[in-house]
């Protein structure tokens, strides 16, 4: 697996896209992941779903509901990439709620990332405070660093507190919604991509919730490093195959 | 035991390892504005007066204390209950509704977003929106609305909006969800009036402090017929447990003081038809608190039952959650055919029909031994109107 930075520095605006794990079908995992690397994006955001899932809008709500249903388990996710790890190059990272983590122990999920060769993790619910102060060292031991999200309410005291500790990048929320947003990017939006932009962080930017199409991805890319986009992948997958997941990719970018 | 405060948090909003905010950073702004300022506001002379009028006005405080004699006879003990039935709206839910709407306001908040399950909480929100003329829009679980409906009348009587919860299982932990992802995409004029001892630091001390007005006058009303000013025991029921939270409130850092918890073991606390949190629940994370609550080994939260809608929440508050493990408070639970009883008995002994939640708290005399002369205080959270249905299904009314 390349390293989540050396992709990072790569001189373009960077794709990369979420899927949550077990959806739609329970062992979809590594067809998804080779129809997504052989797509060209690069990196890939696995979600492990959730039966609360506070960030999420209904897409993704809807899509943990399934895989759970689909009898997923944390330990089945590890499994699935564990069998993918020589098959891989692009890059994972882990995207999780703090309970389900917790449940599985914060140690062994932090080995067990490390023994597949994930580098980052975003758990949206385990704020910066409680991570430095309970598990920091945890995470840290295995070489697993999380990745922070930032929101346009953020402060810039908090942006640079957030900057200071990041490893590879910042989670830019693209505007005050639960992912999935539908919305499209007004001039609030834009003005603050360009805000944080110009804030000169060590950490490269990438921006998430609310892209879906070229238009949106060209918008969030144009200040920042790059974009995620979750939902409509996920919507693509409801209606679409696995295997025409590039038709899906090349739209974004256009090709 | 002697040093802790049971009934407040540390500076990061934890009761021993419970409690905290494990939130999402959207909401990060909206919660430290809160954090930093909630404390100065409900301290504040000018919020105490507004405060103690409207409950004095409004709500119709001080509730009594009333010596139930024959249910005394019966349990051969001094009992005492305290009346939070005779509030307005019909249970305790409104004294924390009233604190949070003037906190609210204090905030410069113009839209006020709130969940629900059995609707009481709902209810007790939209009547303090109409009061204030603010924003009401309530959150409940597409389920509950069927089963409650005429509380979702109340509250469209009241000016507040409905929306139901389509999410998940639909019912009280969904409504939740969905308000705080309604926050999440209101983060400028909205504020979130959660309705129990739950959800991310501050709102369990936030809730508690409000509800401590409960505990507060039976201290006064006890020593004005006792000249005692601490009970030997209190016992409330535990949903969220906010109205647990108000009744123990002053007397949580009184070791003479006996706690007793009851919640609601459904149908058995073996039949995976149950709320009893104490019993089945685990170290986790639910509404941005870590507390005890219901999930499976992989971490899904999982949806308890009880015949009372009020106590089918799926954790319990981390003020209850640290009570319990530190072993301050003793949990018991009692099933639906049990609270049943017991809301029978109060109302042919006493005249009192009792809300479904708060005949748990009655049914757990049947198994407490008591001195002749204990002074044994309940708290009667709710009346028992709203459940008349469940009654008259339960015993062929």
């Amino acid at each position: 697996m390349k390293k989540l930075n050396t992709v990072l520095n790569q001189n373009h605006k960077k794709l990369s896209i979420y899927f949550t794990a077990g959806f739609p079908e329970l062992n979809d995992t590594s067809s998804i992941i080779k129809a997504l690397e052989a797509s060209h994006v690069d990196f890939i955001e696995v979600g492990l779903p959730y039966s609360d899932p506070l960030a999420d809008g209904p897409t993704i709500q809807e899509s943990s509901k399934k895989a759970l249903e689909n009898g997923f388990t944390t330990q089945l996710l590890f499994q699935q990439l564990h069998d993918l790890k020589n098959q891989c190059d692009v890059p994972l990272i882990l995207m999780g709620y703090f309970n389900v983590i917790l449940q599985f122990g914060v140690e062994k999920f932090c080995s067990q990332c490390q023994n597949i060769g994930i580098e980052a993790v975003i758990i949206p619910d385990l704020p910066l405070e409680i991570y430095e102060k309970d598990y920091r060292k945890i995470f840290e031991k295995h070489n697993i660093h999380p990745i922070f999200l930032i929101t346009p309410q953020s402060s810039e005291k908090r942006i640079r507190q957030i900057d200071e500790i990041s490893h590879s990048f910042i989670y830019m929320v693209s505007s005050a919604s639960t992912t999935g947003g539908t919305k499209g990017f007004g001039d609030n939006e834009l003005k603050y991509f360009d805000r944080i932009s110009k804030m000169q962080l060590k950490s490269k930017l990438i921006t998430g919730f609310g892209v879906k199409d070229n238009k949106t991805f060209e918008q969030a890319a144009a200040n920042t490093d790059g974009c995620i986009i979750g939902s409509a992948y996920i919507n693509f997958l409801k209606e679409n195959k696995i295997n025409q997941t590039a038709e899906f990719i090349n739209q974004i970018r256009n090709y | 035991m002697k040093n802790l405060q049971y009934n407040s948090p540390d500076k990061n909003g934890f009761y021993g390892e419970f409690g905290g905010a494990f939130i999402p950073e959207m909401l990060y702004p909206n919660i430290k504005n809160l954090e930093e300022n909630y404390l100065e506001i409900i301290e504040s002379d000018e919020f105490r007066e507004e405060y103690l009028q409207l409950l004095k006005d409004y709500v119709g405080r001080p509730t009594p204390l009333y010596f139930a004699k024959r249910l005394s006879e019966k349990y051969k003990a001094n009992i005492y209950l305290k009346r939070e039935d005779l509030c307005h709206t019909g249970a305790h839910k409104i004294n924390n509704t009233v604190g949070q709407i003037l906190l609210a306001k204090k905030l410069g908040k113009k839209r006020i977003i709130a969940e629900t399950g059995a609707g009481q909480h709902g209810v007790a929100t939209a009547t303090v929106c109409a009061l204030m003329n603010l924003d009401c829009i309530i959150y409940m679980g597409e389920i509950d609305m069927k089963r409650q409906a005429p509380n979702v009348a109340r509250m469209r009587m009241l000016g507040a909006k409905i929306k139901p919860a389509l999410s998940g299982s639909k019912t009280l932990k969904d409504a939740t969800n969905e308000a705080i992802r309604d926050w999440i995409n209101n983060p400028e004029d909205t504020y979130y009036l959660i309705g129990s001892v739950v959800g991310p630091h501050p709102y369990p001390d936030l809730v508690a402090k409000l509800q401590a007005i409960i505990s507060q006058e039976v201290q006064e009303q006890l020593y004005e017929k006792t000249q005692k000013r601490n009970p030997d025991y209190v016992i409330a029921c535990v949903g969220g447990g906010s109205n647990a939270a108000g009744i123990y409130y002053e007397f949580l850092n009184q070791p003479e003081v006996k706690i007793i918890a009851v919640e609601a073991a459904g149908k058995g606390i073996d039949t995976g038809q149950s709320a009893a949190t104490s019993k089945l629940g685990t170290l986790g994370i639910i509404h941005g608190s870590k507390t005890l609550l219901m999930q499976t080994k992989d971490g899904q939260i999982t949806e308890p039952y009880s015949i009372s809608a009020g106590l089918d929440y799926p954790g319990i508050g981390p003020m209850h959650a640290h009570l319990l493990t530190s072993k301050r408070a003793r949990f018991m639970s009692v099933t639906d055919d049990e609270a049943m009883s017991a809301g029978l008995l109060l109302s042919k002994t006493e005249g009192i029909i009792p809300a479904i939640e708060s005949a748990h708290a009655f049914a757990v005399l049947e198994h407490l031994n008591f001195k002749k002369s204990d002074v044994v205080v309940i708290n009667l959270s709710g009346r028992g109107d709203k459940d008349l249905e469940s009654y008259i299904n339960h015993f062929n009314l």
